[in-house]
């Protein structure tokens, strides 16, 4: 479903290289992690996917079922069911959640040639999503993300997620900063959406997550290149041991 | 008396400027006086409409005071704003339909092209079609053209009519409040307002009656070359409520057009009166050529327990100098101004307002919003003054810019003049740009980049929006994206 092939990406206004040539496969259905110490180009790796102009890809290639979106702004990858879960979700004043969310969705229906949601059933999902992420109702009278805490915004991200229900879903760090009901909430979210169609890719710094959501596949990122990749006792590997040995090395 | 010339305004052909809709202008066959301002001017206009000996004598004396203000040069220069000398003696003062020399009678007598014109506005004049719970009366280049709801008013005592109809059936109201809060004298642009005004709306009140629809005043310039100035007389008896509409546009012309119009608010005790525009004059082509030169004074003025709102979104004109103010006369009295200015491509808007504390526990709220894109220029200028006896006065001032490109200029000049140690003030003050950091997060999520631009700014926009009613809110929205394509994207 998702393919990258020796993927270089630089800082757009340096030039400066973050990612080295990576490599990696996304079936539909798989549940990916991607795991790496801090700066090890992560976050990096999850923007180019969702197309950030911040960074350029200077070599390789993304494909989503066989048809690159390299050139593809962020809105058309969007249109092809791609949805990023921000590791720092911007505050925009004055933008109630549920419009934000009613655009986005009427945005991407109309772009499939499809019919748009009227505002009662999207009100209907959008109103059961709320209740299923378990986020404060009251949240979404105020300006998205605009004064809510670093979970609640997370939380905010997997709202999103659950409405706009992506075929390709990255999660960047979605579980850092989390208590433990709420890191529980966010694994039901992930499983209750795992199925044969959609894919997730996970990007996290602890293994934590990894302990409610299993995952087919784990990867090492280290400076800007994978270095590993197994099964999920590879997790535990890392957990044990940290990255010391990885970053030694590299 | 002069002779009138007798001409019919032809469309022009458009000048390529697909981005502002409302730039038709109107085949209708138009009465004008010759260009230039004289004394027989001023007497021509009076005596076309008709007006009593002290009227007349009103508008001799504020040309008199305006001939001395040009003499001695003093058209106001202070303002941040840049454009050329504005050639008074090459503009009409008097533009009028023709077939409105006997003034229409009912919809039916009215031109069908002036019609399509209002219906192409989005301000369908029909009975049948007419906006719900809004009474319009519709001022073409100055004339009053159609007043609608009449019936429903009258029966609560409430008049809302034009202005120079005011003058015939209600000239004690007239005679009592014009001038009483912007007298002649009170700057260039009111003495020439108040020396050739053609037309505009006068709205009464009576004491206790809380008007049932909203009022509105649709304005529109149609002929080349001439000069818009309307007065609009507001007036909220004791205890009375009413909200006020405005609208305005006018065809794309290469010239520049001169508008300067009077309005006046009378918030009598515990009266209340909410007045909203949305001004959306032609701003002229991208490359700043042509455009409305729009300058406004607007001011009220309260009695005890009394309220004034202003709310406005300033979309149009190449030139904007407007202030509304508010003298807070009354004890416990309110003043609010709410603003979204937008200056794009070459437009400059120097805006702002006044509040003049006089009364006991006056307080008054300024929101102002200015966003500057393309090469505009967009000025801040606003005055908060606490008088000897105002005591305990507060004033909230909130005070935003936005950019969104990096050749236009956002300036702020805040005024402050505090004479009673009791005021509390507050003055907060931003400036940002929209952030590629948001705009990355609503594309990530499908949004188009112009929708994601618009959605950033009408939400920055959201407090001054939210103001408005509800359907003046989503056409000021519109508003924004239409006056931002080409700069964001
Ligand atoms: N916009 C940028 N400009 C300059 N350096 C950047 C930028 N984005 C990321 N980097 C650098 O790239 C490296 C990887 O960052 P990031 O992808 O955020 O790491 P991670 O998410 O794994 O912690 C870091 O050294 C970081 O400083
Ligand atoms: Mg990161």
């Amino acid at each position: 479903m998702l393919k990258i092939e020796n993927l270089h990406a630089a800082v757009t206004d340096s030039d400066e290289e973050i990612l080295k040539g990576i490599d990696l496969e996304v079936n539909a259905g798989e549940v990916h992690a991607i795991m790496g110490p801090n700066g090890s180009g992560k976050s990096t790796l999850a923007s180019v996917l969702m197309g950030k102009p911040t960074y350029t890809v200077t070599e390789g290639d993304i494909t989503v079922d066989g048809d690159s979106i390299v050139e593809m702004m962020p809105d058309e990858r969007a249109h092809l069911g791609m949805f990023l879960a921000m590791q720092y979700p911007s505050e925009v004043p004055g933008v109630r959640p549920w419009q934000f969310l009613k655009a986005a969705r009427d945005a991407r229906d109309g772009a499939n040639g499809e019919k748009k949601m009227s505002v009662r059933a999207f009100s209907k999902l959008f109103d059961e999503k709320v209740e299923e992420v378990g986020i404060n109702p009251d949240l979404m009278r105020r300006s998205l993300n605009e004064g809510f805490s670093g979970g609640e915004k997370k939380r905010n991200e997997m709202l999103q997620m659950a409405v706009l229900e992506p075929r390709i879903a990255i999660m960047d760090e979605t579980d850092s900063g989390l208590d433990i009901d709420a890191l529980q909430a966010v694994a039901d979210g992930v499983n209750q959406m795992r199925s044969p169609s959609r894919s997730f890719v996970i990007v996290t710094h602890y293994q934590r997550l990894l302990h409610y959501v299993r995952p087919d596949v784990v990867h090492v990122l280290v400076n800007g290149r994978i270095v590993e990749t197994g099964n999920a006792k590879l997790a535990e590997k890392v957990e044990a041991t940290g990255y010391r040995d990885y970053v030694a090395v590299n | 008396m002069t002779t009138q010339d007798r001409l019919t305004i032809s469309r022009e052909s458009k000048l390529d400027d697909a981005g502002y809709k409302w730039g038709f202008s109107t085949d209708v066959e138009m009465e004008l006086a010759p260009k230039g301002l004289n004394e027989q001017i001023v007497q021509l206009i009076s005596s076309k409409k008709n007006e009593p000996e002290w009227l007349l004598d009103w508008r001799l004396k504020a040309f008199d005071y305006w001939r001395k203000l040009h003499r001695e040069d003093s058209e106001p220069r202070w303002a941040k704003l840049r454009y050329p000398e504005i050639d008074y003696q090459d503009i009409y003062y008097y533009a009028a339909p023709k077939s409105f020399d006997d003034a229409p009678k009912s919809l039916d007598e009215v031109d069908p092209e002036m019609l399509e014109t209002f219906d192409k506005l989005g301000i369908p004049l029909h009975e049948r079609e007419r906006l719900a719970g809004v009474a319009v009366d519709a001022v073409f280049d100055s004339v009053s053209v159609a007043t609608t709801y009449g019936e429903q008013l009258e029966e609560r005592g409430i008049i809302f009519c034009s202005f120079s109809e005011a003058v015939q059936n209600h000239p004690e109201l007239i005679k009592k409040y014009l001038g009483s809060v912007v007298p002649y004298t009170d700057n260039f642009f009111a003495a020439l307002n108040s020396a050739v005004f053609s037309d505009g709306s006068f709205a009464y009140i009576p004491p206790g009656v809380r008007c049932p629809v909203e009022l509105m005043t649709y304005f529109r310039i149609n002929t080349e070359g001439s000069g818009q100035f309307e007065r609009t007389l507001i007036v909220a008896d004791e205890g009375a409520y009413v909200s006020y509409l405005e609208g305005c546009t006018a065809p794309i012309r290469r010239t520049s057009q001169l508008h300067a119009a009077v309005v006046e608010l009378v918030a009598l005790d515990r009266g209340e009166i909410k007045y909203s525009t949305i001004q959306n004059w032609y701003p002229g082509t991208k490359d700043g050529e042509g455009g409305v030169y729009n300058f406004v004074t607007k001011r009220g003025m309260t009695g005890d327990d009394a309220k004034i709102s202003w709310t406005q979104v300033e979309t149009g004109s190449a030139i904007t100098w407007k202030y509304p103010s508010v003298i807070l006369r009354g004890d416990n009295s309110v003043g609010e101004f709410y603003s979204v200015a937008l200056a794009n491509n070459y437009q400059q808007a120097d805006t702002g307002t006044k509040m003049i504390h006089i009364g006991k526990n006056t307080k008054s709220t300024i929101v102002s919003k200015g966003i500057s894109a393309g090469h505009g220029e967009n000025t801040y200028r606003g005055g908060v003054k606490i008088l000897p006896g105002a005591e305990n006065a507060t004033n909230h001032t909130q005070c935003d810019s936005l950019l969104v490109g990096d050749q236009c200029g956002a300036h702020t000049v805040p005024y402050i003049e505090v004479r009673n140690p009791t005021a509390r003030l507050e003055h907060e003050a931003s400036t940002s740009k929209v952030s590629d950091e948001q705009l990355f997060y609503l594309m990530s999520r499908g949004i188009s980049e112009e929708d994601a631009h618009h959605m950033i700014i009408t939400g920055w926009s959201r407090d001054v929006i939210k103001e408005l009613p509800f359907e003046f809110a989503l056409e000021a929205g519109q508003l924004l994206k239409v006056s931002l394509e080409g700069a964001v994207g």
